[in-house]
């Protein structure tokens, strides 16, 4: 139908058409942005509640406070547990979850190994080290599942995050593969998996945890040197450990408060 | 080899045999940093008004758009998961230095899209009304269907162009300050963890795109066979001169204050400077790429040095200090990696030609821009004034006559 008179001047005028198009361009952007963000987040948020974790957000106090302990002392590098971490998880070869390192001091300087992550254990020291030891330790490492961690601080898109209960968590539907996570980590955990092309780390076997089984390290370590539990509860060992205030953590001067406690932590390693 | 922290074998910690970030990360914020020195130089002109550095004002401007197109190729290429980049727009993580980037260096390119269209809109006019067939409607989509042009619009233009390119400044130095930031703020790394990291990289980054438009106005001045411009070459030398002094004076700075402080991060980071980056910081970065350009850049600056021998030594020195900040930029990020966070022990970096971080994407990258310089170069007048031929008095632009 023809427009009349009145309705081409109201349309024609190509000055404020324009201005009105562009207007609207504009104010149509920004919506669909703010809705895209929040759209997102809103994702995230229902993928978290579906994992269980917001509510105990929400409800303020969560229902566990987990956290680790290492006795240094009782750790005899069997390597137990970088093997059961490996088949548990799938890591892939030469990249770990969790290893160990040998620590021997002796007159002349600090002698580190750690083959192959300890996934077999250790081979005897030649003898020149062996003389001049003055002492020696397997330290048992993994992710340290920080309360201020790093790398959740630097992921760019919130894939790494931290549950009410002390995990430090990667959802593996938004990692970019980046990479900051794995600068930030004063610790070495974290590495770029090399099949999914994304972060990788100790979760303290979250799936099994929230089942009520222990982390795998945990359940083979023939020593009793991994321990994990709920400090909630006053009765666990490492809720006992932790009120005893004899553990130490490593890299004290990162300020990243870990929840992995050593006790009998020497001072060489770190 | 010095090992740090009386390790008595190289001990990496499992997960760090490898560097993490390579060499894209090494061109990442060498690229970046052309855009924020290019950027500079056309402000000179656009919001300094300093006269001699217009004919280069509009060509400082595209370069610092090119170099902007491909800033975020090599994060994209380093990407595990390329295809979830948008996630850093759409699920930022704002206490996150990168995620935060996305946003300083998207809105920077919009700022300098939006300047140069505005600079260039009344060509764009020009060509739609002189102009038929496939290429008219290339010309029309520029100028967004305004077709006339009067002098109220150029004084409109000319107004707003003058207020980005004055927000553009501290954007473009708050987007390479950032680039620094993303380094500085990982405590985990001794090298990277400085508080002057941002402030060098900014310095930096004014040098390397300083210079890079001084080498390329050269470069095409004599591939035009067009005469040099002496005044405007002795001047560029000698802004570049200065703030390549005072870049190289906080960089100096930097390292004697970590030295002095002797902390914990000094006993990693003495054996890395004896040792891995002996060779491309030491000599590279503070000697070699430094001291010439310093001497031969101060000659031009501070003699009467005129002619042919003062285009030698600027050229020599300008491609000297480009050669410094990559030089640089490779130190920062490969070097930060090399000490393992097992603080006893140097990580091997190993280069590669062919994969996908490799040498050959480095150079197709680093190329890419003055390919796109290039295809501009032939459908915008860039070099020199921008000349619009005379309309009459009485017809604004695009009017027919009557």
């Amino acid at each position: 139908m023809p427009k009349s008179h009145e309705e081409r001047e109201s349309i024609e005028p190509a000055a404020d058409s324009r201005r009105e198009f562009l207007i609207h361009l504009l104010t149509g952007t920004a919506s669909a942005t703010v809705l895209l963000v929040y759209g997102a987040g809103a994702f995230s948020g229902a993928q978290a509640r579906q994992e269980g974790y917001s509510e105990h957000a929400r409800d303020g106090e969560p229902d566990h406070d987990y956290a680790y302990v290492v006795d240094v002392a009782k750790c005899i590098g069997c390597g137990n547990c970088v093997r059961a971490c490996k088949l548990e998880n799938s890591v892939p070869d030469k990249l770990f979850r969790t290893w160990v390192e040998r620590y021997v001091l002796t007159n002349v300087g600090i002698h580190i190994d750690s083959p192959d992550g300890a996934i077999k254990g250790f081979e005897e020291l030649n003898a020149e080290i062996r003389n001049n030891s003055r002492r020696s330790h397997t330290v048992p490492k993994m992710c340290n599942h920080c309360r201020t961690p790093p790398c959740v601080q630097v992921c760019p898109v919130g894939a790494t995050f931290q549950s009410p209960e002390g995990f430090v968590l990667i959802d593996y539907n938004h990692c970019i593969g980046c990479g900051y996570c794995v600068q930030a980590c004063p610790y070495g955990a974290r590495f770029i998996n090399p099949d999914k092309h994304m972060a990788d780390k100790c979760t303290w076997c979250y799936h099994r945890v929230k089942r009520g089984k222990l982390p795998a390290c945990v359940t083979v370590c023939p020593t009793r040197t991994r321990l994990f539990g709920d400090l909630n509860d006053p009765e666990s060992e490492v809720a006992k450990i932790f009120d005893a205030d004899k553990w130490m953590i490593l890299r004290p001067e990162m300020d990243t408060e870990p929840f992995c406690f050593y006790v009998g932590l020497p001072r060489e390693a770190r | 080899m010095i090992l740090p922290n009386e390790a008595m074998v190289n001990y990496v910690f499992p997960n760090n045999f490898q560097v993490v970030w390579s060499l894209m990360i090494v061109i990442y914020p060498f690229i970046t940093g052309l855009i924020a020195g290019a950027f500079a130089v056309s402000a000179l002109y656009h919001v300094f008004k300093m006269k001699e550095f217009k004919p280069i004002a509009n060509f400082s401007l595209i370069m610092a758009f090119c170099f902007g197109l491909f800033a975020g190729l090599p994060l994209l290429v380093h990407l595990g998961q390329p295809q979830r980049a948008f996630l850093i727009y759409l699920t930022p993580h704002l206490s996150s230095a990168m995620s935060v980037f996305g946003y300083v260096y998207g809105g920077y390119m919009v700022l300098l899209t939006i300047e140069i269209w505005l600079i260039y809109r009344s060509y764009f006019i020009h060509q739609v009304n002189r102009t038929k067939g496939p290429m008219w409607l290339v010309w029309y989509v520029l100028t967004l269907g305004v077709t006339t042009y009067n002098p109220d619009s150029a004084r409109i233009d000319q107004k707003l162009s003058n207020i980005l390119s004055g927000i553009g400044i501290p954007w473009a130095f708050f987007l390479h300050g950032y680039v620094g930031f993303i380094f500085g703020s990982v405590k985990a790394i001794p090298w990277w963890a400085a508080e002057l990291m941002p402030v060098i990289f900014l310095t930096s980054a004014m040098v390397s795109g300083m210079a890079m438009i001084l080498v390329v106005y050269i470069f095409l001045a004599w591939r035009r066979n067009e005469p040099y411009d002496y005044i405007l070459i002795k001047k560029f030398s000698g802004f570049l001169w200065g703030i390549f002094l005072l870049d190289w004076a906080l960089e100096i700075l930097e390292l004697f204050h970590v030295s002095y402080l002797r902390g914990y991060e000094w006993a990693e980071i003495k054996p890395l400077l004896a040792g891995p980056l002996f060779g491309s910081f030491v000599v590279g970065q503070i000697l070699v790429f430094s001291v010439v350009p310093a001497l031969l850049l101060g000659v031009v600056t501070v003699t009467r040095i005129d002619g042919r021998k003062m285009l030698y030594l600027a050229s020599i020195g300008s491609i000297g200090l480009i050669l410094q900040v990559l030089f640089m930029r490779f130190n920062v990020v490969i070097g930060g990696q090399l000490i393992s966070k097992s603080g006893r022990g140097f990580v091997e970096f190993h280069w590669e030609f062919f994969g996908k971080e490799g040498i050959l994407s480095a150079l197709a990258i680093l190329a890419a821009p003055f390919v796109v310089y290039y295809v501009i170069s032939r459908f915008i007048p860039i070099m020199g004034d921008l000349v619009i031929p005379e309309e009459s008095e009485d017809r604004p632009m695009g009017q027919p006559e009557a």
